[in-house]
C-alpha cells in the first residue's frame, strides 16, 4: 500500500514570520536584497552583494536609492576603498548564533571605520543576544525566531542593563536601558 | 581586597535575575536545549555525568573569610558538604540541581561572588600569583589589573561567542607561579628599559595552554605601557575572534592560530588593530585605575622580629612541624610575618577537595590570624598570605585538628589533578584514585622530604585539565581498549623555564602505575649529582634514556644487517 507522504508546512504562516525590529519596535523593511544574478531593481532601496558593490559600483550608485551591502564576516572590508561612506545599511549575517565574529565585524565598522550608517543583523538572532549585539553597533535585527518576535511584542528583553564596557556603550540607537558607572561614561 | 560598589551589586543582582528568567524559558520550551547551552556554561552551570556541576569564580584567586563560609553553606545546603577547588583557582559544587542554582547564584550574590564565565567560549575567570601583594620579589600587586580584566570581560559583549573559551593570568613577580606561559595570554609586570625606564609594564605573552596541542607562549609584546592594558587585549582578542577557527573545536584555540600565522604575522594584525582602536575609549580612566587600587593597598603592618622563640622551640621539638614550616611557610616582603600554604593534599585524600567544616576552619584561622585573606592557588591549595611569624603555631595546630597540616607545598604528593572519570564527561579514564594510590606510596614524609621538588599533575583526559604537561612528571589517563591506561610523560614545566613534557613511552594501567613513578624517583635519586640537584634539572641533564631503561628495559639492539656475500 502506497503510504501517504505527511503534509508539508503544518504551521507555514506561523513559523516562517519574519520581522524587522528596530529603534525599540517592529518596522517595514524598506530594502530590498538582490543576489548576483537579479537585475537590480528600479527605485527602491537595495541590498547587493560585496562582489557586486565591488565591480559594479558605478551601476548600484546610478539608482540613486538607499544602498545596501550583504557583508560577509570572512572578507576584509577596506573603508577606503570599498567606499562604505557610501553604503546607508550594512547586513552582517548570524549563521548560528554561536559565531560571533559579527560583533567584532560591528565593532571594526563603528570604532575603526566610522561606519554611521545602519547595521542590521540577519540570520540566527535571539533574544538573549540581541541586547549584546546592540552594544557592539547593531542597530537592526531580522528576526524570524517565534519565542524572540513573541518577547519584543511583549516588551520583553533580556539584557543586564549595568555594563562595564564603555567602547561601544552610548552609540548603539535603543531603547534598552543600559548604564555604566559615571566615571567611565565621563570618560567617554 | 576589592569590594564591590553599589554599580558591582547591580551588575550581579541583574545577572542572577536574567538566568532566573533564561531557566524559566528554557523549562518554558522557549529556548532549546542547543540555544540554553552556552547562556547556563556562561553562568558556570555544566552538565555532567551524574549531575550538574557548578563552577564559582572565585577571581584571581582572592577570598575573605565571609566569602569562604558562604561557599561552605553553599555546599552544605545544595550539594554534598564539599567542593572542589580547581586548577584555575575556582571551586566546583559537583552535584547541584538544576533548579537549585538560581537560589546558588543569588547566595553568591549575598557576598560579591558569581559563576559568571567560569565557562564557555568566552573569556573565563583570570587567575593570578596566589602571593600577590605580599611576595618578597614582586615588582607590582598584580591584584589591580586582574581585578580591571575581571570587569573588563564580565558580559564583555564582543567577545561571548569566541571561538573557544579564553584563559588569561598575570603575575607582578619575578618568579611566574601563575603558570603564565601556559595561558591564552599571559601578562607579566616588568619594569620598563631604555626609553620605557621609570615605567611599569606588562610583557605579553599569547597561544599558551595544554590539551591536545600544548604550546608554550610566544612574546607578543615585550612591553606594553600598562595604562593601554584594556585596548591591547581588545585588539589582540578581536583578532582572534575573527580569524580563530570554527570548524574545528579542537583546532579553535587561539595557540592555533598563533602558530599556524607565526608569532611574527599574529603580532602584525594585533599590532595594525591596536593602531586602528580608539584606545581612549577602552583603556580605563587613570581616575577609575585609583578606585581599584586603592582596595589593593598594602596592609599597615607594625614590623615585629623575623624569629621567634616559640617557633624555634616548637621546630626543635616537633618534627612534624618543622616540616610543614619549612615546606609550607614562605617568606612575606614585610618582616615578621609568613606566607602560610594550607595543604588539601593529604595522601589518600581527594586532591583538592575540602569539606565544608574544612573551609569553615580556613575562614576562622584567616579572621583570627590572617587579616581576613585567603586565596586560592592553581595547584588547588589554599594560601594565607599574611600571618605573623609569633600566630604560626597556633595556625599549625588548628591546620591539624582540620587534616590540614600535611607540610607538602610542590613536592610529589602535592598533586594536581582533575576531576576525572569520577565526575567529568570527557574524562578518558579516573584522575583521583590514581592521585591518591601514588600519594599513599609515598605516605613517609621523610621519603617526599628527600626527593625534594617535584611537580607531578594528571589529567583523566587528553584535555589536560591536571595540567600534566607541565608537570615535571605528567600522567596522562588514556582508554586503551576499554580499560584505563596511563600515559608518564617527563620534564614538564609551568614556570619561567616552561616546558612541555616528553612521552616516555608506552602506557601503563592504573595499578601499575605507583611503581613506575617509585621507579622513575629511583632513577632521579640515583643519578642526581647531590640532594639539591632538583627531579628537573636531574632529567634535563640526565635526558630520557635512563627512565625509559628502568621502566621499559634497555632497548633491544637493531636487527644486526648480515653483510652481503656472507
Amino acid at each position: 500500500m502506497a503510504r501517504r507522504s505527511p503534509p508539508l508546512n503544518v504551521f507555514p504562516r506561523e513559523c516562517e514570520m519574519t520581522k524587522l525590529w528596530k529603534n525599540g519596535g517592529f518596522a517595514a523593511d524598506v530594502f530590498v536584497a538582490v543576489d548576483d544574478a537579479t537585475p537590480l531593481p528600479v527605485a527602491t532601496p537595495v541590498i547587493v552583494t560585496l562582489k557586486r558593490w565591488r565591480e559594479a559600483r558605478a551601476e548600484v550608485l546610478a539608482l540613486a536609492v538607499p544602498v545596501g551591502l550583504a557583508a560577509d564576516v570572512t572578507a576584509a572590508l577596506d573603508p577606503a576603498s570599498d567606499e562604505l561612506g557610501r553604503l546607508a545599511l550594512i547586513v552582517i549575517p548570524f549563521q548560528k548564533f554561536t559565531d560571533g565574529r559579527g560583533y567584532s565585524l560591528a565593532r571594526r565598522l563603528r570604532d575603526e571605520f566610522g561606519f554611521r550608517g545602519e547595521i542590521r543583523a540577519t540570520g540566527e538572532v535571539l533574544i538573549d543576544q540581541l541586547p549584546l549585539m546592540l552594544r557592539c553597533g547593531f542597530d537592526s535585527f531580522v528576526i524570524s525566531h517565534g519565542p524572540t518576535l513573541r518577547a519584543l511584542a511583549a516588551g520583553q528583553t533580556s539584557q543586564v542593563p549595568e555594563v562595564y564596557q564603555t567602547a561601544a556603550y552610548g552609540r548603539a540607537r535603543t531603547t534598552l536601558r543600559f548604564a555604566t558607572r559615571p566615571k567611565l561614561a565621563a570618560a567617554e | 581586597m576589592y569590594r564591590y560598589d553599589e554599580f558591582d551589586h547591580a551588575f550581579v543582582t541583574s545577572r542572577v535575575a536574567q538566568f532566573r528568567d533564561q531557566v524559566a524559558r528554557r523549562l518554558a520550551g522557549d529556548l532549546t536545549e542547543d540555544q540554553f547551552k552556552p547562556l547556563r556554561l556562561q553562568n558556570g552551570l555544566y552538565l555532567q555525568l551524574h549531575a550538574y556541576m557548578l563552577r564559582i569564580a572565585i577571581p584571581y584567586g582572592v577570598l575573605s573569610s565571609r566569602q569562604l563560609r558562604q561557599l561552605a553553606m553553599i555546599a552544605r545546603t545544595w550539594d554534598r558538604g564539599f567542593g572542589h577547588f580547581t586548577t584555575r583557582q575556582n571551586i566546583q559544587l559537583n552535584w547541584t540541581k538544576l533548579e537549585d542554582a538560581p537560589a546558588m547564584l543569588a547566595a553568591l550574590a549575598e557576598v560579591e561572588m558569581h559563576c559568571i564565565q567560569t565557562s564557555g567560549n568566552c573569556i573565563r575567570n583570570t587567575t593570578a600569583d596566589p602571593y600577590a601583594g605580599v611576595a618578597p620579589d614582586e615588582i607590582e600587586d598584580p591584584r589591580v589589573w586582574a581585578e580591571v580584566i575581571r570587569q573588563w570581560s564580565s558580559i564583555h559583549p564582543e567577545f561571548l561567542f569566541l571561538p573557544r573559551k579564553f584563559k588569561i593570568a598575570l603575575t607582578g613577580a619575578a618568579e611566574d607561579r601563575a603558570a603564565i606561559a601556559f595561558h591564552d595570554i599571559g601578562l607579566r609586570m616588568v619594569k620598563g628599559r631604555g626609553d620605557n625606564a621609570g615605567q611599569i609594564g606588562f610583557q605579553v605573552f599569547v597561544g599558551g595552554g595544554q590539551g591536545r596541542t600544548p604550546y608554550v607562549a610566544l612574546l607578543l609584546n615585550d612591553f606594553l605601557p600598562r595604562e593601554h592594558l584594556l585596548s591591547f587585549l581588545e585588539a589582540a582578542m578581536r583578532v582572534y575572534n575573527l580569524h580563530g577557527r570554527r570548524d574545528n573545536i579542537y583546532k579553535a584555540r587561539i595557540k592555533i592560530l598563533v602558530n599556524a600565522l607565526g608569532a611574527d604575522e599574529f603580532r602584525r594584525q594585533v599590532m595594525a588593530e591596536w593602531a586602528k582602536i580608539e584606545k581612549p575609549s577602552i583603556d580605563l580612566p587613570a581616575e577609575e585605575y585609583q578606585r581599584i587600587a586603592k582596595y589593593f593597598a598594602p596592609l599597615q603592618l607594625a614590623t615585629l622580629p623575623n624569629d621567634d622563640a616559640a617557633v624555634a622551640k616548637r621546630r626543635a621539638s616537633d618534627a612534624g612541624f618543622a616540616r610543614w614550616l619549612r615546606n609550607n611557610v614562605m617568606a612575606h616582603k614585610v618582616a615578621g610575618y609568613r606566607i602560610v600554604n594550607i595543604s588539601f593534599k593529604e595522601p589518600g585524600k581527594v586532591p583538592g577537595d575540602a569539606s565544608s567544616a574544612q573551609m569553615e576552619a580556613v575562614a576562622a584561622l584567616a579572621e583570627q590570624y590572617g587579616h581576613d585573606e585567603i586565596r586560592v592557588t592553581y595547584q588547588q591549595n589554599l594560601v594565607l598570605p599574611t600571618v605573623a611569624l609569633k600566630d604560626v603555631v597556633a595556625v599549625y595546630d588548628a591546620l591539624v585538628e582540620n587534616g590540614l597540616a600535611t607540610g607538602n607545598t610542590e613536592l610529589i604528593t602535592d598533586i594536581i589533578a582533575c576531576p576525572g572519570l569520577d565526575y567529568c564527561s570527557l574524562a578518558n579514564a579516573r584522575a583521583i584514585p590514581v592521585a591518591q594510590a601514588i600519594a599513599l606510596r609515598f605516605a613517609n614524609p621523610a621519603v617526599v622530604d628527600d626527593i625534594g621538588p617535584l611537580r607531578l599533575n594528571i589529567s583523566g583526559c587528553i584535555n589536560a585539565c591536571g595540567h600534566h604537561h607541565s608537570g615535571n612528571i605528567g600522567i596522562l589517563g588514556v582508554d586503551k581498549k576499554g580499560t584505563e591506561h596511563y600515559q608518564i610523560t617527563l620534564g614538564g614545566s609551568p614556570k619561567d623555564d616552561a616546558e612541555i613534557g616528553g612521552i616516555l613511552g608506552p602506557s601503563f594501567p592504573a595499578e601499575e602505575v605507583p611503581d613506575a613513578i617509585e621507579t622513575i624517583v629511583g632513577v632521579y635519586k640515583a643519578g642526581r649529582t647531590s640532594a639539591s640537584e632538583t627531579f628537573l634539572a636531574a632529567y634535563r641533564r640526565m635526558g630520557a634514556k635512563p627512565f625509559k631503561e628502568a621502566l621499559y628495559g634497555a632497548p633491544k639492539p637493531a636487527a644486526q644487517r648480515i653483510p652481503e656475500g656472507v
